[in-house]
């Protein structure tokens, strides 16, 4: 099992850049499409919040393959 | 005073303050047509700009926001004051919502203060939900943590419950004439909503501020425990930092899109895609929601005996598997065909009005059709006519609303009821399984944030990018749930491998 959670970590460092990229491409084109105030303010919403969440799943995923949740911690002296 | 009557006490108090948090939040959110008209004429592109940003930006970026600012809060100065602190932010916000002139009296003052309230609601909301579950939670016997964290789970869905209700109420009690009765209210009955809050919130504080600190914060605080800077220790170090990460992948995420996709875009699907009229749309979800909102309960205790991670991740898998039969039994429910069709009652109005500074004018055919089932349809299709060539428009404006057989609508409460079912069975564990993961010490900072991203980022916005999928793939009627289902199953698979089932019977570290 803790094989596979490190090898799952490359999808999730891999799922990361491919969202912000498909989440940027997405957004120009929707904005080109409608060029309102009201299209910039949504889709400038979506990247600023979705952006630092992939950045989070790339994090998660470069500890799963450093083995960081082959075993939880059990109380707060191993945090 | 028993230990039963004080755990008690505890649970009334949070939450009552918490249903009212979530309630106030709603009340804007079900009213967005009716403040978009006072507050935000569509004809002014600053206003609407204003209109666009109140939408977005106190969901999805605020709410987190609040989540930060409140959780450190917590951390430091205790949970009592600080949910008191956000309780008295949402109430104070959501009353002077209610008394702001509109934009015709004041202009450009009127959006901006609702913005700002809007904003301060979206703060108050992101402080108050783990303070109260962390509350309750620090108060609850070990093995019943489960049982008593499900009662402030339900806060979130009777909220809508009552925001739904009182405005439904309100839009129908101002006039003996339902239609001038709905003209009042959209004219200025719409406040009500928003004012009768200030009476229960100020209920709610009074109820809080009689209430005593949690006693493990308490004892920590004796002890000289307390975290110095709750933010970074909470996403600072690694250890902690990672269970952060998991709460939010494994969990939260999924936890969150299955939430809103049960509630909202259900509500909005029925109302939008199925073409159900507006009071039928909202009392489906209500009726669904009333039988439902027991087994928040039933699995929030149940998780105590079997552990959190499966009934969440379980409720992840039957939504998964089921939201596309479910949404296109919606669907089915409300189409008319294959209906017997009751032609000798169909009845059909013509109206032409001359367009103002024009020779064209508005031809307005209405038109009424009834089923054998109970169903009934009303058609208003709007053509322009012009006075020189005689074409019609191009795209007639139509706009059709549906009033369901009983047969039929009961159907639709039974499709949502096993939407919220699931619901019920990633929600009602969750506190529990939020504080457990967490030390006392930056609880309230810790868990608040996956909590607010989960719920208030992917929920938040599943409505929208749900509806976004269907202005694009516009042939596919439930391509809108592919972003729940997608999310709802990467958050499963993270969570079933990655989560462990244990109960942390030990939450005084």
């Amino acid at each position: 099992m803790n094989t596979l959670k490190k090898w799952l970590g490359i999808v999730w460092i891999a799922i990361g850049p491919i969202a912000m990229f498909w989440l940027v491409k997405t957004a120009l084109s929707e904005i080109e499409k409608k060029p309102h105030i009201d299209t910039r303010i949504q889709w400038g919403v979506f990247v600023l919040v979705f952006i630092p969440i992939a950045i989070g799943l790339i994090i998660f995923g470069y500890y799963a393959i450093k083995g960081e949740f082959d075993s939880l911690p059990e109380n707060s002296d191993q945090i | 005073m028993t230990a039963s009557k004080g755990i008690w006490k505890v649970i009334t108090a949070s939450s009552v303050g918490t249903l009212i948090e979530w309630y106030d939040f709603y009340i804007f959110g079900s009213l967005a047509t009716v403040i978009a008209s006072q507050f935000f004429p569509k004809t002014n592109p600053t206003a609407a700009l204003l209109s666009t940003l109140a939408t977005f930006a106190a969901g999805f970026i605020v709410r987190p926001f609040g989540a930060l600012v409140f959780g450190r809060l917590g951390d430091i100065v205790g949970r009592k004051y600080t949910f008191l602190l956000t309780l008295i932010i949402m109430g104070g916000s959501t009353f002077a919502i209610g008394l702001v002139p509109g934009y015709e009296s004041i202009g450009f003052a009127a959006p901006i203060i609702v913005l700002v309230l809007r904003l301060l609601q979206g703060l108050a909301l992101g402080g108050e939900y783990g303070g109260a579950a962390t509350y309750v939670a620090e108060h609850s016997p070990t093995h019943q943590r489960g049982y008593y964290t499900s009662w402030i789970q339900t806060t979130a869905t009777l909220g809508l419950f009552f925001s739904l209700g009182v405005i439904l109420l309100t839009r129908h009690v101002l006039d003996a004439d339902a239609t001038i009765s709905i003209a009042k209210f959209n004219d200025w009955g719409w406040r009500i909503p928003f004012l009768v809050s200030i009476l229960l919130v100020i209920i709610s504080i009074y109820i809080r501020l009689k209430m005593k600190e949690s006693p493990l914060f308490s004892k920590i605080k004796a002890e000289g425990r307390i975290s110095v800077n709750p933010l970074k220790e909470s996403f600072g170090h690694k250890t902690n930092l990672k269970m952060v990460l998991l709460a939010l992948f494994g969990a939260t995420m999924g936890q969150g899109v299955v939430w809103y996709t049960g509630q909202f875009y259900a509500q909005s699907f029925i109302e939008n895609v199925c073409k159900v009229d507006f009071d039928q749309s909202r009392t489906i979800i209500i009726w669904a929601i009333l039988f439902a909102t027991p087994f928040f309960v039933v699995f929030g205790s149940w998780s105590d005996k079997v552990g959190r991670k499966w009934i969440i991740l379980s409720g992840m898998a039957l939504a998964i598997l089921t939201y596309k039969f479910l949404f296109s039994s919606l669907l089915t429910t409300a189409d008319t065909n294959g209906r017997t069709l009751l032609a000798e009652k169909t009845e059909s109005k013509i109206s032409t009005a001359a367009i103002e500074h024009s020779n064209d004018s508005i031809r307005t055919t209405l038109t009424k059709t009834f089923y054998a089932d109970g169903l009934a349809v009303t058609e208003n299709r709007k053509d322009t006519l012009y006075a020189f060539s005689e074409k019609l428009s191009i795209k007639p404006d139509i706009k059709v609303s549906k009033i369901l057989g009983s047969g039929s609508y009961w159907k639709m409460v039974f499709l949502v009821f096993i939407m919220i079912l699931y619901v019920t069975m990633v929600y009602g564990p969750i506190a529990a399984f939020l504080v457990e993961l967490f030390p006392t010490k930056i609880r309230y900072t810790s868990m608040s944030l996956p909590y607010h991203i989960g719920n208030g980022v992917f929920g938040g916005l599943t409505p929208f990018i749900a509806t976004l999928l269907t202005t694009i793939y516009t042939s596919d009627k439930l391509v809108g749930l592919n972003y729940p289902i997608w999310i709802a199953a990467v958050s499963l698979v993270i969570g079933a491998l990655y989560l462990v089932n244990k109960i942390d019977l030990n939450v005084n570290d």
